[in-house]
């Protein structure tokens, strides 16, 4: 194949991947009351809509602390997993590192089944932090995957230079090792935070009454399809956007740690 | 502290986690399959046609999501992995942004786009090209599209990896002995970046198995696969029993194509 034909090819395949996200942003600002393509005219109406709409805010307020809370969490837990993975040495480091990608690995509709009947038993259905705990275990991988690509190209001789001066292991952690990281945990968060963002499976069972915004998505999408979902997804690619424009600027490559 | 667990501790509290909320729920719910001391749920997944097919059905899907991914994911990766570094960023810019958009974004995005009154079918019937509207949602063909479309990044990283690990000496070499294109990439890059194929594959392959939100969408309950049996099976039939020996079968599956994948990776390294 000819360098041109691969270009050729690969332009229709951009199409391909990218038309899915184009074509909501004429239907978001469409005046019809239901889809129509080419819109017949422009409004504002479908955003306005989900603006006072309580239901359409409560859901998105509730991802979005949910997400904040979720990408802390497993910030906290997760970097020391990862200190853990890479650097000790111990007995059946090689399972826990197994155990640390598992929920990777294990559909979600498994674990979300799974967590749905252990918490229908605690009376967690439809907590907030019932659904932090279990989006913090799906993210629980990415944070370590990104954490230990970081901390394997880490240049340890600064830590013993830092030590060497009389600085305590304490001291090193705060003021050399974690500012050194900070991209890896940029990026690292920020996965963390969309990953939870996102998530509807689990959501799905544990939400109860409560929506969180995808669930509140798919709800209206089997009922009924307005353009307050294109609205909706539009806001969506743009924070996505502006996330990945953060972790380009301050964070470590996506593509280095997918590799 | 031995020195026996250096730098061990700092897990614990991870693990406390993955232990509390995911290995003992996991556990727990596939118990409920053989409450009883019966694997009568089991014969009834395995045995009962109706259920047969919805396994087939999430194979035969599986199987093609995998394939069309591979045909797409190979010259975009490739592509990627061969340019300059700039138009690479901004060839990763529009593979990674899909990739993070909502799942449900998008497959909203493809019911607007493959619907009965949907753009394609309203384009193509304004242009006189069919008469009726030609249903592409709530059949195989839906599922599919919508699947490749979430599924081809996870193709793309890898054999782009692949190709950036070829050495470009060899390349040059091939060329200065006369060789085609075509049997350059027959030659060199193909045997060189079977493993990034490989590795996409067995990771697209592994996702569409357990695959929920996109057949639940597009497939209107009219394409069933395994995940959206067992969503059914809680939330309409309350059947835990049998949706934890679905769970099993689906987990073994899984499980079983990854421990093959890494058996063939290993066995290929040495």
């Amino acid at each position: 194949m000819s360098r041109r034909a691969l270009v050729v090819a690969c332009t229709a395949i951009y199409i391909f991947l990218m038309l899915p996200l184009l074509v909501v942003f004429p239907i978001s600002l469409s005046s019809a009351a239901y889809m129509q393509f080419p819109p017949p005219g422009f409004s504002w109406q479908w955003y306005e809509r989900y603006l006072d709409d309580p239901q359409w805010i409560d859901a998105t307020v509730r991802s979005l602390y949910v997400a904040v809370a979720t990408a802390i969490l497993a910030l906290a837990l997760g970097v020391p997993l990862a200190f853990s993975l890479v650097r000790g040495k111990f007995p059946g480091r090689w399972l826990v590192d197994r155990i640390a990608l598992a929920p990777l690995i294990v559909p979600t509709i498994i674990v979300s089944v799974a967590v749905y009947g252990l918490f229908a038993k605690l009376k967690l259905i439809g907590e907030w932090y019932g659904l932090v705990i279990a989006h913090t275990v799906l993210a629980l991988p990415f944070v370590v995957l990104v954490m230990s690509a970081g901390l394997r190209d880490f240049d340890r001789a600064l830590e013993q230079a830092a030590e060497g001066l009389g600085a305590s292991r304490a001291r090193t952690l705060l003021k050399i090792t974690l500012p050194l990281l900070r991209p890896s945990l940029v990026s690292a968060g920020l996965l963390a935070f969309i990953s939870s963002f996102d998530e509807l499976v689990v959501a799905l069972f544990l939400a109860g009454p409560n929506m969180t915004l995808p669930k509140k998505m798919f709800d209206n999408i089997l009922m009924e399809i307005d353009p307050t979902i294109a609205a909706v997804s539009v806001m969506q690619i743009l924070l996505v956007s502006v996330v990945l424009i953060l972790i380009g600027r301050f964070g470590r490559g996506l593509s280095n740690s997918a590799r | 502290m031995s020195s026996r667990w250096l730098g061990a501790w700092p897990a614990i509290p991870a693990l406390l986690l993955l232990f509390v909320f995911f290995l003992y729920p996991v556990v727990r719910m596939l118990g409920f399959s053989i409450e009883g001391g019966t694997l009568d749920w089991y014969t009834k997944a395995l045995g009962e046609s109706l259920y047969l097919q919805v396994f087939w059905n999430t194979f035969e899907i599986a199987f093609w999501v995998t394939l069309i991914c591979l045909l797409l994911g190979y010259p975009l990766g490739f592509l990627l992995a061969t340019t300059t570094p700039g138009w690479a960023t901004v060839g990763f810019i529009f593979v990674l942004l899909p990739l993070w958009t909502s799942v449900l974004v998008r497959t909203y995005a493809w019911m607007v786009l493959l619907g009965r009154n949907g753009v394609f079918n309203r384009m193509m019937l304004e242009a006189g090209l069919i008469s009726d509207p030609v249903p592409m949602l709530n059949n195989f063909s839906g599922v599919l599209i919508g699947m490749v479309h979430v599924l081809l990044p996870y193709m793309v990283l890898p054999i782009y990896g692949a190709v950036r690990r070829v050495d470009p000496a060899l390349v040059s070499a091939a060329e200065g002995l006369g060789a085609s294109n075509s049997r350059i990439f027959r030659r060199v890059y193909l045997p060189l970046t079977l493993p990034g194929i490989f590795a996409g594959s067995v990771i697209v392959f592994v996702l569409s198995l357990g695959f929920f939100i996109t057949p639940a969408l597009l497939g209107g309950g009219r394409v069933v696969m395994l995940a959206v049996m067992i969503e059914q099976q809680i939330h309409q039939t309350l059947n835990w029993p049998f949706a934890a020996a679905l769970s099993a079968v689906l987990l073994v599956f899984t499980l079983a194509v990854y421990a093959a994948a890494q058996r063939f990776t290993r066995s290929a390294d040495a």
